[in-house]
């Protein structure tokens, strides 16, 4: 029943989806503004404001999105195994927080890239090639930042949170395995921090705002 | 789509690690050790307090006989496995359902059998595993035919699809019986090899070779019971399930074969199988070659908890604890009949 319910909503937004875009495009089309349908028209004319506040919030997005999976996989095997093996519940709380750390990661970056965000006249910018350059440039490199980090959370949330549930069982099954199965965590959740700073990192460059 | 952890655990994670919570609890090399030291029942029945098991049999007056202890022991069994089954969503729902089915083909065997021998049927129902127990059950003396038992009770089971190769048998008599059952199992293990192979990931995996030995073993056991029969080796080879290692050049060598030797020869082509036949004999001190493929059983189901986010584990735990109670029940056999030498045939798990 539940896996009917995700592929009735799944399709449901791509139904959805499909049709709107559809609709847009023959809409364009049979006014004469068929030029509008069109990547590089798209890329050039849309203000760096939309990229930079899409970075932000798929950078925070999806690394919730990450640690939430994580933090479900994880918590339901801490349920189950605690059921016969009650002292595995406290310890095992480290498994949430590693996973809980990778919103965090997600949270910072979105913290950082928003920092970066600053206002320009449109007009002023549009007169200026240099000013509409480093404006655009900023705008797709925090797009590119907070994309790269929620990617690298969502995944590395995946990731902890399936350890997560193995260090879970196993410490339930037999309390000497948790220590190394830790450390094979500790891992796993190092790779969030490696989207952090290359995320930071690319953002170094990027500079907002009407002023040279 | 299941062999993704994070997907498998949003329906099944719950499930999956109460299972192997319970797994936690069969019973060690160490607690066998301390068991078969019993002098009585009463003294294993301490034991066992010690373990998982706790005071499952506290309210049992004494003495304690071993049938009482075989019950208590598949009562406990039954009540953990209809929990997980209570607390199933769809596919492991189905998954368990198809457990279920082997008990009910049992429970239908047994109540044909013991009407055939005009019980009342209000004794055979309480024999009847409780795992494979449904409504229909106590209509089932009123059919004296395979089609009559088809039309009355089948129809409305889910063993309804499995029974369809076996109304054209004529009456029910005991050579038929086992006909119908082995008939109504081939089916069975083929539909759940099927379905398992579906689901695909680490639950076919598992499963899949579990299955496959399952059938296997039907067959090699069912071909060296029919020495000296009167079944034909025609009918012999239609009761065979199809899923096995064994299918197809195997299963036919089996149906050509006359006498123990040459199963034996046929077994030697497949090294897991070779190495059961040469370790089985019929001398004292060794072991039968039904408590080989216990063994194999055992191995096979001890497997399956080396991978997580399948279905398997909660087959594998179903089979393993109940070859414990087995276990315990030779066990406490032996204590209570004082017949210490063959004690330590019993099959460690763990």
């Amino acid at each position: 029943m539940a896996a009917q319910i995700r592929t009735v909503v799944t399709n449901t937004f791509l139904t959805l989806f499909v049709s709107v875009a559809v609709v847009l495009i023959l809409y364009y089309v049979f006014n004469g503004q068929g030029e509008r349908v069109s990547v590089g028209w798209f890329l050039s004319t849309t203000s760096p404001y939309m990229w930079a506040c899409l970075g932000i919030g798929l950078s925070v997005s999806l690394s919730v999105v990450g640690a939430a999976l994580g933090i479900h996989t994880t918590g339901t095997s801490i349920v189950g195994g605690g059921v016969k093996a009650p002292r595995i519940k406290t310890k095992n709380l480290i498994s949430v927080i590693f996973c809980e750390a990778v919103a965090i990661y997600g949270l910072i970056t979105a913290i950082v890239l928003s920092g970066q965000l600053d206002q320009f006249q449109m007009s002023v910018v549009l007169n200026n090639q240099a000013l509409q350059n480093s404006n655009w440039l900023s705008g797709y490199l925090i797009f590119g930042a907070g994309l790269a980090v929620g990617l690298v959370n969502l995944f590395c949330g995946i990731a902890v949170g399936i350890i997560g549930s193995g260090a879970a069982l196993s410490d339930a099954a037999n309390a000497a395995l948790f220590v190394k199965i830790l450390i094979v965590e500790i891992f796993g959740s190092a790779i969030g921090l490696f989207g952090l700073i290359v995320g930071i990192y690319m953002t170094s460059k990027s500079k907002m705002g009407d002023k040279e | 789509m299941n062999s993704a952890g994070f997907m498998f655990n949003i329906d099944n994670g719950y499930l999956e690690g109460l299972c192997r919570g319970f797994k936690c609890g069969i019973l060690k090399q160490a607690d066998y050790l301390n068991l078969v030291q019993c002098e009585t029942l009463e003294d294993l029945k301490l034991h066992l307090q010690g373990t998982d098991y706790g005071s499952f049999l506290a309210n049992e007056p004494s003495p304690l006989s071993v049938s009482v202890i075989d019950d208590k022991l598949r009562e406990k069994l039954v009540i953990e496995f209809q929990h997980m089954r209570n607390h199933a969503v769809e596919p492991l729902s189905n998954f368990l359902d198809f457990i279920t089915y082997g008990y009910m083909i049992d429970n239908i065997i047994l109540l044909i059998t013991g009407t055939l021998h005009q019980r009342p049927i209000s004794e055979l129902i309480p024999k009847c595993h409780p795992l494979g127990s449904f409504e229909q059950m106590e209509a089932i003396h009123v059919a004296s035919t395979p089609a009559e038992l088809y039309n009355a009770v089948l129809v409305d089971t889910p063993l309804a699809p499995f029974f369809v190769d076996c109304i054209s048998e004529q009456d029910l008599d005991e050579m038929n019986i086992e006909i119908i059952r082995n008939t109504l199992y081939k089916a069975y293990l083929e539909a759940f090899y099927n379905f398992c192979k579906k689901m695909g990931g680490a639950t076919a995996d598992v499963m899949c070779e579990i299955l496959a030995f399952e059938a296997d073993r039907r067959a090699i056991i069912i071909t060296i019971n029919s020495f000296g029969t009167e079944l034909s080796k025609d009918d012999r080879a239609k009761l065979y399930p199809n899923c096995g290692r064994m299918y197809p050049d195997g299963l036919a060598a089996l149906a050509r074969a006359d006498d123990y030797e040459q199963v034996k020869t046929v077994a030697e082509y497949y090294a897991e199988y070779a190495a059961l036949f040469d370790g089985s004999g019929n001398n004292p001190g060794d072991k039968t070659l039904e408590d080989k493929f216990f063994e194999h059983e055992v191995k096979l189901n001890v497997f399956a908890f080396l991978q997580q986010f399948h279905f398997g584990v909660f087959y594998a735990y179903l089979k393993l604890k109940e070859q414990e109670c087995r276990n315990i029940v030779w066990i406490a056999e032996c204590v209570a009949q004082k017949h210490r030498a063959k004690i330590d045939n019993y099959i460690p798990i763990f």
